[in-house]
């Protein structure tokens, strides 16, 4: 019987208005989900939600059995960036995933979780951030499965933790539009001939981003304010036996708008109830956003390729 | 005393890029204070075909700019590969025999690798390492001892003059170039078109998956079979770098990342220079000799005058002219330094 392979809700990476997102972790409360990360990771301009509502949304989350995990942004350019990840660095009550170095420097000597813009692309760069405390890894979304295999082998996986101690479990981008870039610059403001300072936070009109496709109508990229996303949705549902080898003990599935609860009990069933991989991918198929499903980064391909037929 | 203190304003090095020996040397001779170079592999972010150091190449640099005063920093600035992460020390190893003056990593293996193995070495933190605070350049300079620090383009001014305030690291900018819309070291566009980015392999949009087409409305130009960017017969070609090309976002055609245009912190010079820093970085190693030249000579004099006069300082017409036949799409910008789409 294998070990149950957890699975984690990642950070809702859109701007969604306050009463969605409250309404789509009551879902995931009484979801399968082991894990959920919360906070806003993109954009500090974004205040649907306060700290003090992502903490009352964390107790609730810890009260139906979930591990809650507060992760900080990714991209830091200002003083009151800092300020938000040193308040966020600063509760101990949740384990933190740490978006960039500034965070680390704030989490050296603690538990942590490694963030997957946090690049570790080999094994010596994991034992680097073992000896900060961190005890699991999110690897970052380019790299393959057999890279992430060699960085962190179930068989002899890295020890991380205050004391050294604590076997590094690993995490997999494993569903949802892959977040490939970040720029100062916002995207969708750009998009509307808007100033990103006085953006009118139109991209709370898109709750799975904005598509964009090449000249020949092929979608291509995602455009969510200052990330740029893939337009394939990542699909490791029928990387089951190459997850396991690679010593992923985690998934990530990265939330969207609609169908996500199907999503979460897709991966549940074929990965801790012998569920069928191919009926599962045919229904996230059916659920799929414009550019449908991608699995090439896994094989080290093309990320916008897929492996099946 | 303290009027000639106030005119004493530090002057940054001028570091620029040498993709080949030629380009080196041309540089040295313009007024280059150091130049930065790369071995012919991954281990460097310009992983292109035809350029870079082998061994002896990168003797003959080093010993060029030795003999007249000049730095060589070698840019070891992509992420060891899992499956070999020995190349990477190799090349660690390598810079140290040849005398390099600094190496500019982004890894933080390859960092703790440089500092344990060869202390001496003096370690500076590639752009690649994408740390945008003050806070990320300490956790480097505390933990692998860096002394500089390479800042993603990514900041605006008065957020560049606040990290300067805030870190005993020496600072080193982009000065000019070709102009990353995104944050160096976290992108993974390339790859997800391509297979290939620059923290992997060392190569964005990398020509091997360019192909051009002749098409009914002119030429067009893909990437991995992704139509990046078409051109009528009389419209300029652009090189169809992923993040630079032409897309349809709610039916509107445009540039919807970024349009090809070069970086040019001429006019902020004296502001960049009152904060203290380091250095200034030109880029384009793989830019030709002729463009290292020119933009060295330029860059030469525009901080040789800021710092003799730095109140007086004022960009010069044959300075833009210059620059301008080097740039990409023939334009400006301040990029984020000051953002008009702020």
């Amino acid at each position: 019987m294998n070990p149950r392979i957890r699975l984690t809700v990642g950070p809702v990476l859109y701007y969604w208005p306050r009463k969605t997102l409250i309404e789509f972790y009551g879902a995931v409360a009484d979801s399968p989900a082991d894990t959920v990360v919360l906070g806003e990771v993109v954009c500090s301009r974004r205040h649907e939600m306060k700290p003090e509502d992502w903490l009352s949304l964390a107790h609730d989350l810890a009260a139906c059995g979930k591990e809650v995990v507060f992760a900080s942004q990714a991209l830091l350019e200002s003083e009151s960036d800092l300020r938000e990840m040193r308040r966020i660095t600063a509760q101990e009550t949740y384990l933190v995933e740490a978006g960039d170095a500034s965070a680390l420097r704030a989490l050296a000597g603690r538990p942590f979780v490694l963030g997957p813009h946090v690049n570790v692309y080999s094994r010596p760069a994991l034992l680097e951030h073992a000896a900060l405390g961190a005890v699991r890894w999110v690897a970052p979304v380019e790299l393959s499965l057999d890279a992430i295999g060699r960085v962190n082998p179930p068989q002899a996986p890295v020890s991380g933790g205050p004391q050294a101690d604590t076997p590094i479990a690993t995490e997999v981008f494993a569903f949802g539009r892959l977040p490939l870039a970040f720029s100062a610059r916002c995207f969708t403001a750009r998009h509307y001939h808007l100033n990103k300072d006085e953006c009118g936070f139109r991209c709370i009109e898109h709750p799975d981003g904005l598509l964009l496709a090449t000249s020949e109508g092929e979608p291509f990229l995602t455009l969510n304010g200052i990330q740029t996303q893939s337009a394939g949705q990542h699909c490791l549902i029928g990387e089951a036996a190459a997850l396991r080898e690679a010593g992923a003990t985690r998934l990530r599935l990265s939330p969207t708008a609609q169908g996500f609860g199907e999503v979460l009990a897709c991966f549940d069933k074929v990965f801790n109830h012998g569920g069928d991989a191919g009926e599962a991918r045919a229904a996230l198929e059916a659920l799929s956003l414009p550019g449908g499903l991608v699995d090439g980064f896994a094989h080290r391909r093309p990320g916008l390729e897929r492996s099946w037929t | 005393m303290s009027e000639r203190r106030e005119a004493a304003v530090r002057k940054p090095h001028l570091v620029c890029p040498a993709g080949s020996l030629r380009a080196l040397k041309l540089a040295i001779d313009a007024g280059a204070d150091a130049v930065y170079m790369g071995l012919k592999d991954a281990t460097n972010a310009r992983n292109f075909a035809g350029l870079n150091f082998d061994l002896a190449q990168a003797r003959e640099g080093m010993a060029y700019a030795h003999a007249r005063g000049a730095q060589v920093l070698m840019a070891l600035n992509t992420y060891a590969d899992a499956r070999e992460p020995e190349r990477w020390w190799r090349a660690v190893d390598t810079a140290a025999e040849l005398g390099a003056d600094a190496l500019i990593c982004a890894d933080t293996a390859v960092l703790a690798y440089a500092r344990d193995h060869h202390p001496q070495l003096r370690l500076h933190l590639s752009v690649q390492a994408s740390a945008t605070t003050y806070e990320a350049i300490e956790f480097y300079r505390e933990r692998y001892g860096i002394q500089r620090a390479v800042l993603p383009r990514v900041l605006t001014l008065s957020q560049v003059g606040h990290v300067c305030r805030h870190t005993s690291a020496e600072i080193e900018v982009f000065g000019f170039g070709s102009l990353c819309v995104m944050v160096e070291g976290r992108c993974a566009l390339s790859s997800y078109a391509t297979g290939q980015s620059p923290n992997t392999a060392g190569v964005c949009s990398p020509p091997a998956a360019v192909r051009w087409e002749d098409a009914p409305e002119g030429v067009r130009a893909r990437l991995n079979g992704v139509l990046i960017d078409s051109y009528a017969p009389d419209e300029p070609r652009g090189y169809p770098t992923l993040c630079k090309g032409r897309f349809h976002v709610e039916g509107v055609r445009d540039y919807a990342l970024e349009e090809p245009t070069s970086l040019n912190t001429l006019a902020v010079l004296p502001q960049l220079m009152e904060f203290g820093i380091s250095a200034i970085k030109i880029e384009g190693r793989q830019r030709s000799p002729a463009y290292v030249e020119q933009v060295t000579r330029v860059w030469r004099a525009a901080i040789d005058h800021c710092a003799a006069q730095p109140a007086r300082f004022a960009v010069q017409p044959q300075w833009v002219a210059a620059l301008g036949r080097w740039s990409e799409g023939q334009q400006h910008t301040l990029g984020a330094y000051n953002r008009p789409w702020r």
